[in-house]
């Protein structure tokens, strides 16, 4: 098949997917494997795009001339590609881990939950492939409009809260700084494409720290402080929601964008020459280390993994900000590897919720025994963005390091301060879950009642039934646990892909 | 092509036409009686209308040497057609330019989606025995509305504007309830002051330069003392910004579109007020003439102010309606300040901006209201607290909100997006950062009571006797149509922003 042709099935099949899914709303069994089949021959698809763009052709996809001069239009590129396969790739799991998720809880208004599922995603590949920046905007736009239904999917007063505060930041930012900075980049240059070196080249530099503020600011979801709320507020969403929306496609979608637009739009080679985006190294390493701070002291468990999302999210711009080489390659490594981690450590929050109704980390003393692989795996993620080998790309913190240590120490600090600060918030889930003894308390009492008669329980009370019963749910936490190791070994690949896209003109 | 030998030709005589077939088929309405069959009759009519106003979009694109977004240099010659072959400054010309036709093509689109919403059904609130009156004054309206826009007489322009404003008083008053009258009251006594106001003005012109005839006035107005012209100006400005219900100049409009009948709402909103704006534009850059105005009288100190006032009270009074009609009306006034500020701007991507949103406006807002048309007609409320869960029990008026909501707040991909485009485009070049800036900030506004419906429409749990149920085709497919539109022309300006372009380009004097 022909890369455009693939690329465009890549887009449709998900649009199609949530049509399907609608269709055949009232046959759960059928919309389920309809939606499986459509993330299915997503990541095929997708994947089938990596080696054109390895090869460097030029796989372009113009749609329509919007206004003179001015086109919505598709076009690979190595990060977009990079991007469209983290989103694509962990829909699959996602996907099975929502039918386990959403069944054993008994949510209501499922067909529209997996309807917007699938339109986000297909959002998220339009961003990932976008040309230009009135592209990216237009997607990005459909992306917050068609996760808002998810976020407020349980339409209590609360989730009409949360929902709002996403929506005001997330429109906010992105009307009133992010399209700003698309018109007034249109206005100075005459162009929003995405061209390599840059399209800001020529402009006025004084401009460019204040355009640069523009889009990072703009770019609400890339959850840069003080722009930071919507995404705890967004963990009020069920659990795959948060799982792929707020730790893979959404927020991945806020932090590719401010690196495509440094790479394509400003240029690395413009913003280092011009000191341009010092003040934002200063915002994302403040954002990394506040957020991390705010996660210690957090009980509940998808409030601390979503603070800790926003610390990450900030070393991926800070990578971005110090607009060398090795730093974006470590940015656009982390993209994944991030990813990969995260969704592992709330696919694990919702399974202790949907497992055993816990949702504070000091009610989980013990429960790693009764879910011994939900809580491996959490370990495993947990390591992953922490940064131990072997989980997570290997090239990720080593480029980090490298590109901090060509740039001023006092990042080097904050580099170690927040390693220290992520061991701390992660690792004693993973202490308190496996070895503090289980609590004689009411809530066992009445778990116990209610569930079973007489769990086989193992030496050291260790047991597996609530696994058992809830396997869609364990299944691909393991899964993506097994990922980060596997991207250990193959991150110099992803590395190698984006390669390209740093390499002098 | 001032056409008066070649009178065999209808195609010559479109322009005169766009006023002519609605004038004389509002009588024949009256004769008719028959309900059903002076619908059918209104509608052909209205469909008629829009295929002169296509004609004359044909011929002023045309006339400049364009097609519809070509990019070759536009003349700067309008089409002058002489009522009756008389020539100025004895007969009265009419003036067909791009944007002449363009509002005429927004008003007859507006009208031919408009007129057969409903078609056969009780969707209108007005009993049957009164339809034929109904839509007499509907098509007087049109008239009037056509009149204004096509004429290059000025005084002409006040004897349509009064047209315009009877004839849509009628149809106000034919609301529900009484309040439709105290309404419909107050719209004329404030309609007859700006029209007075108009004339007023259009007396002090005709004073300092002894002609009426808009191409002579322009030719002439430069080389007179200015007092009298400026005063001139001065009167025509507050009044038609009266009729365009510039803030603070707004108090009628609120009320007019709360409690006419829906689709009286539907089209007025879409309509009556860009014609005023229209009317505006022309008496600034087609009689007055820009560098007066705008370089020597610095109206735009004026109107910025205003533009921007009406942008930020008109959404934030819109927040708190509980009266979606009524939310709707100061939506438009917030509207209405967007379009203002691209005229105030004075360069040609503002300019742009204003007549785009012009098209788009009349798009979203028309669409919006015939989607409260349908609510209405299954609720018999307009109240949002009624409509409370309507999303699941309406499912495709529903959604049509939705996209007329985002359409609202200006998302990529709606037409409202593509206004802000070229208006935030307009400020940069004038470089008012700061108004750039604002135009997008009150987008939020936006955000704020769209969703305060959406919320409603959505989350809200209908009531056990709620009556609502999905309406007939024959009100969705005018809702969609006008709805759809504001997705195809987010998507696809060539026509829209291509003869906004243009036109304003004309009008400016300058290349597009």
């Amino acid at each position: 098949m022909s890369p455009i042709l693939l690329l465009e099935l890549a887009l449709l099949v998900p649009v199609f997917t949530a049509l399907g899914v609608v269709v055949t709303g009232a046959w759960p069994n059928l919309r389920e494997t309809v939606s499986t089949v459509g993330t299915l021959l997503t990541l095929l698809f997708v994947a089938l795009l990596v080696p054109g763009v390895m090869a460097g052709e030029v796989i372009r996809l113009p749609l329509l001339e919007v206004m003179p001069g001015l086109e919505l239009a598709f076009e690979l590129e190595p990060l977009g590609m990079v991007y469209a396969l983290v989103a694509a790739g962990l829909w699959i799991p996602t996907s099975i881990y929502a039918i386990g998720y959403l069944r054993g809880h008994h949510e209501q208004n499922q067909t529209r939950f997996f309807a917007c599922f699938a339109l986000a995603i297909s959002a998220a590949l339009g961003i990932a492939f976008s040309a230009n920046l009135l592209t990216l905007f237009l997607f990005y736009e459909v992306l917050t409009f068609s996760t808002y239904p998810l976020v407020t999917h349980h339409g209590t007063p609360k989730a009409r809260r949360a929902g709002r505060i996403y929506l005001g930041i997330l429109v906010f930012t992105s009307v009133c700084l992010l399209l700003f900075g698309i018109i007034w980049t249109w206005h100075l240059t005459g162009t929003v494409e995405f061209v390599r070196g840059g399209i800001l080249g020529d402009v006025d530099p004084t401009f460019l720290p204040w355009l640069l503020a523009l889009f990072a600011f703009g770019t609400g979801k890339a959850a840069l402080m003080p722009f930071h709320r919507w995404l705890p507020n967004a963990m009020v969403a069920p659990t795959p929601v948060s799982a792929l929306l707020h730790a893979v496609a959404v927020v991945k979608a806020g932090v590719f964008t401010v690196l495509k637009v440094i790479v394509y739009v400003f240029g690395i080679e413009t913003l280092a020459s011009t000191g341009a985006s010092d003040w934002l190294m200063a915002v994302a390493a403040f954002t990394i280390l506040a957020s991390s701070i705010v996660a210690l002291g957090l009980d509940n468990l998808k409030a601390r993994l979503a603070y800790s999302t926003i610390g990450q999210l900030g070393y991926i711009v800070l990578a971005g900000a110090f607009a060398t080489s090795v730093g974006v390659i470590a940015g656009g490594t982390h993209i994944m590897g991030h990813a990969m981690g995260k969704i592992t450590l709330f696919f694990v929050a919702g399974a202790v919720y949907v497992a055993a109704h816990k949702t504070e980390v000091s009610d989980m003393r013990g429960i790693g025994r009764q879910m011994p692989f939900t809580f491996l795996a959490f370990f495993c993620g947990s390591l992953a963005i922490i940064g131990v080998p072997p989980f997570g790309p290997f090239m990720v913190k080593p480029g980090l390091f490298m590109a901090i240590a060509q740039s001023n120490p006092v990042y080097f600090l904050v580099y170690v301060l927040s390693t220290l600060l992520a061991i701390g918030y992660l690792l004693p889930v993973v202490v308190t879950a496996f070895l503090d003894p289980k609590p004689e308390d009411h809530d066992g009492h009445h778990h116990d009642h209610h569930d079973d008669h007489g769990p086989s329980v193992g030496p050291w009370g260790w047991s597996m039934a609530l696994e058992l019963k809830h396997p869609l749910v364990v299944i691909p936490p393991v899964l993506t646990a097994i990922g980060t190791v596997v991207l250990f070994f193959y991150g110099h690949a992803v590395a190698e892909l984006l390669a390209p896209i740093v390499r002098p003109l | 092509m001032s056409g008066g030998e070649t009178g065999l030709n209808l195609l010559q005589h479109a322009p005169v036409m766009q006023v002519v077939i609605p004038l004389v088929a509002a009588p024949i309405c009256v004769l008719l009686r028959h309900p059903l069959l002076v619908r059918v009759f209104a509608v052909g009519v209205a469909w008629l209308c829009l295929a002169d106003a296509a004609v004359l979009v044909a011929y002023a694109a045309d006339a400049t040497g364009e097609h519809l977004a070509g990019v070759a240099n536009p003349s700067p010659l309008p089409w002058l057609y002489e009522l009756g072959g008389w020539e100025p400054p004895v007969g009265i010309s009419l003036n067909i330019d791009l944007a002449s036709a363009y509002v005429c093509l927004i008003v007859a689109t507006i009208a031919s989606v408009v007129m057969p919403f409903g078609l056969g059904q009780g969707a209108l609130t007005v009993p049957q025995e009164r339809w034929h009156l109904f839509y007499a004054a509907f098509l007087l309206c049109m008239s009037g509305l056509f009149g204004i826009t096509v004429t290059g007489d000025a005084f002409n322009v006040f004897v349509f504007l009064e047209v315009t404003s009877l004839s849509s008083y009628t149809l106000i008053s034919l609301g529900r309830g009484r309040q439709a009258l105290r309404a419909a009251f107050s719209y004329l006594i404030m309609g007859t002051i700006g029209g007075t106001f108009i004339l007023l003005g259009i007396g002090l012109a005709y004073q300092a330069t002894g002609t009426l005839n808009m191409a002579d006035l322009a030719r002439l107005i430069p080389t007179v003392e200015s007092r009298g012209v400026q005063a001139g100006f001065a009167f025509i400005f507050v009044g038609a910004a009266i009729k365009l219900a510039v803030f603070p100049l707004h108090q009628w409009l609120p009320n007019a579109y709360t409690y006419a009948p829906s689709v009286i709402s539907a089209f007025l909103a879409a309509t009556a007020t860009k014609v005023s704006y229209y009317l505006l534009v022309r008496m600034i850059f087609g009689v007055f003439g820009g560098v007066l105005v705008f370089g020597v009288w610095k109206a735009h100190l004026v109107l910025l102010p205003l533009s921007l006032a009406a942008m930020f009270v008109g959404s934030l009074a819109a927040i708190y309606q509980t009266d979606i009609k009524r939310l709707l009306a100061y939506s438009s006034i917030a509207q209405i300040g967007y379009m203002t500020l691209g005229l105030s701007m004075g360069n040609l991507r503002g300019l742009t901006g204003g007549l785009v949103h012009l098209f788009n406006h009349a798009l979203m807002k028309g669409g919006l209201f015939l989607v409260v048309a349908c609510v209405v007609y299954r609720l018999g409320s307009q109240q949002l607290e009624d409509m409370r869960g309507i999303g699941r029990r309406m499912p495709l008026t529903s959604a049509a909100l939705v996209v007329g909501g985002l359409s609202l707040i200006g998302v990529p991909g709606t037409v409202g997006f593509i206004s802000k485009w070229y208006l935030v485009l307009g400020a940069l070049d004038q470089g008012w950062v700061v108004v750039a800036g604002a135009i997008l900030l009150s987008s939020l506004l936006a955000v704020a009571y769209v969703w305060k419906i959406f919320e409603v429409f959505f989350f809200g749990e209908p009531a056990a006797d709620c009556p609502a149920r999905e309406v007939s085709w024959t009100m969705l497919v005018p809702t969609w149509l006008l709805i759809g539109g504001c997705v195809f022309f987010g998507l696809n300006t060539d026509l829209s922003a291509g003869l906004a372009t243009h036109a304003a380009a004309q009008l400016l004097g300058v290349s597009p």
